[in-house]
């Protein structure tokens, strides 16, 4: 144990560690807010499909050599959720095979490009690194932390501002719309939220395992928690709990970070379960 | 004037029009309900009342100094609200959305209107339950009690009965009479249920094949209530 402890104070010097371990909790705070009315909202997918989208889009960045690629990423991606959502109902293409098709086709066009221009001789490892966040977390930049905690503060605050209209929304979109509530404005706001959470989240676990950070720390908390405002605390501590772990694990045992955390999510998915099986939470 | 008049509407999605040349109109403390076979446009004589879809030709008027989102709702359950964790306080409060435009949070009178509403809706002892926890008729209280949250004027419900069982079918009637004869609520009801409609509507809509609109008695009297109640639930 106390070898253990030594390890992580010789690490806490270490200033790429603290700058990991800010991130992932900033991180895993946004993820998890707008992860139960994505659960119930069905739109699961449409976070898998923007990171593929992300991917695509920081592709284009290494391609183009740009140093810091987040505002362009960031840019592609919001435009994405925007079209995705806006598509709606009338579209020729919808809901589910829209997203299928954007998040295809940018992660194919993504590791074309990369494939075919990219200067590096170990493209294998970039494209890991992309997909899996293998390493990109513990080689943050100053600015990028800065930005991210922007970010993670702005997201914060249009959650709070929201939450009520997030709730009517969610629960009942027909008659939020009947009795004056502007839905296309908040769905359409929390599109923008959802892309800016995805692109900060790309950081920490990869664009493959993003769907995880949003959705499993939800997912547990509804086992147990039955009304909205204590499922979302309860994500959101859950969230930030399984993202320090799993970077203080993967720091110790040298695993990859994202697939680390996204592992402690599943674990504490299954205690939860057992814990709302006992005690009548979901079932009843 | 009356509290909503429809013009010559028609009615119906993609171009398909399912109501042609539809004219009514419902006056403050009417119990109008709306009845017709499936498919007949029901649904979207609703959704077009409520502003959810736009009608395809004929306007709808408000009166009364009653506006378009004052409308109270009372939707059939939706999947989503199968799984969704929340209090039957919070879905109560929620009614009060439309009205608070840009305010993050819900004023103090708005909590005491909610308070009143789920008294009123005898389901006091329930708000700190889970929604998705309760029977059918009291998640229903829920809704009409969210609905009254969103109107003290009008209020239409869709199907409020469907998948009740006989005795909490006839409290939900009497439930919504009581808020149409005490608290003088507009009631606009779809309903399969030509008996109820019989017993307790003030007027009848019913659209189809053949249109009729006017008082319950005249439909009684009518053919088009004989041949859709021939099986014997008339009074």
């Amino acid at each position: 144990m106390t070898a253990i402890l030594e390890k992580l104070a010789l690490y806490w010097q270490y200033p790429f560690v603290r700058y990991a371990l800010a991130v992932g909790v900033l991180i895993s705070l946004c993820s998890s807010l707008l992860g139960v009315t994505l659960v119930l909202k069905r739109f699961s997918f449409i976070g898998d499909g923007l990171s593929h989208v992300a991917f695509g889009a920081m592709a284009i960045g290494s391609v183009l050599h740009l140093t810091n690629d987040m505002p362009l990423v960031l840019l592609i991606t919001i435009l994405s959720a925007i079209l995705l959502l806006s598509t709606g109902q009338n579209a020729k293409i919808k809901g589910d095979a829209a997203v299928a098709m954007i998040s295809v086709g940018a992660l194919a066009i993504g590791y074309l490009l990369m494939n075919l221009f990219t200067p590096s001789g170990n493209l294998s490892g970039d494209v890991c690194s992309t997909l899996f966040g293998s390493t990109s977390i513990l080689t943050l930049t100053k600015t990028e932390v800065r930005l991210c905690a922007a970010l993670s503060v702005l997201v914060v605050a249009a959650f709070v501002f929201f939450y009520h209209k997030v709730f009517a929304v969610t629960f009942d979109e027909s008659f939020a719309a009947a009795t004056g509530v502007k839905t296309k404005v908040y769905n359409f706001i929390i599109a923008v939220i959802i892309a800016v959470i995805i692109v900060l989240a790309m950081n920490l676990v990869g664009s493959l395992l993003i769907s995880a950070l949003v959705i499993f720390p939800a997912l547990s908390a509804m086992r147990v928690f039955k009304s909205f405002r204590s499922v979302t605390v309860c994500s959101a501590i859950l969230s930030i709990f399984c993202s320090l772990l799993g970077i203080l694990i993967s720091i110790l045992a040298g695993t990859p970070v994202g697939s680390t955390i996204v592992a402690v999510d599943i674990v504490l998915f299954f205690v939860f379960s057992a814990f709302g099986t006992i005690i009548g939470g979901v079932h009843a | 004037m009356a509290l909503i008049t429809c013009q010559n509407l028609c009615l119906g999605y993609d171009g398909r029009e399912i109501l042609h040349d539809l004219s009514f109109e419902v006056n403050s403390g009417d119990y109008l309900c709306i009845v017709g076979e499936n498919g007949s446009g029901k649904s979207t004589l609703m959704r077009t009342i409520l502003g959810l879809q736009k009608p395809l030709a004929g306007q709808i008027l408000t009166g009364d100094g009653l506006r378009l989102n004052e409308i109270g709702y009372l939707p059939q359950q939706t999947p989503v609200q199968k799984d969704f964790p929340a209090s039957v306080w919070e879905v109560v409060l929620s009614g009060f959305e439309g009205g608070c435009g840009w305010r993050p949070f819900y004023t103090k009178a708005e909590k005491q209107r909610a308070e009143k509403n789920i008294r009123s809706m005898g389901i006091e002892h329930l708000s700190r339950r889970c929604y998705r926890e309760l029977s059918g008729g009291q998640q229903q209280r829920v809704l009409l009690a969210r609905a009254l949250c969103a109107t003290s004027k009008l209020l239409f419900l869709d199907e409020p009965v469907s998948g009740l069982d006989p005795r909490v079918t006839a409290e939900m009637y009497d439930l919504i009479e009581k808020l149409n004869r005490e608290q003088e609520i507009t009631v606009i009801m779809i309903s399969h249920d030509i008996g109820a409609a019989m017993r307790y509507a003030s007027h009848v809509l019913h659209i189809g094949d053949r249109v009729f609109f006017g008082p319950r008695e005249a439909y009684q009297n009518s053919g088009i209530a004989s041949l859709f109640t021939k099986g014997g639930v008339t009074e």
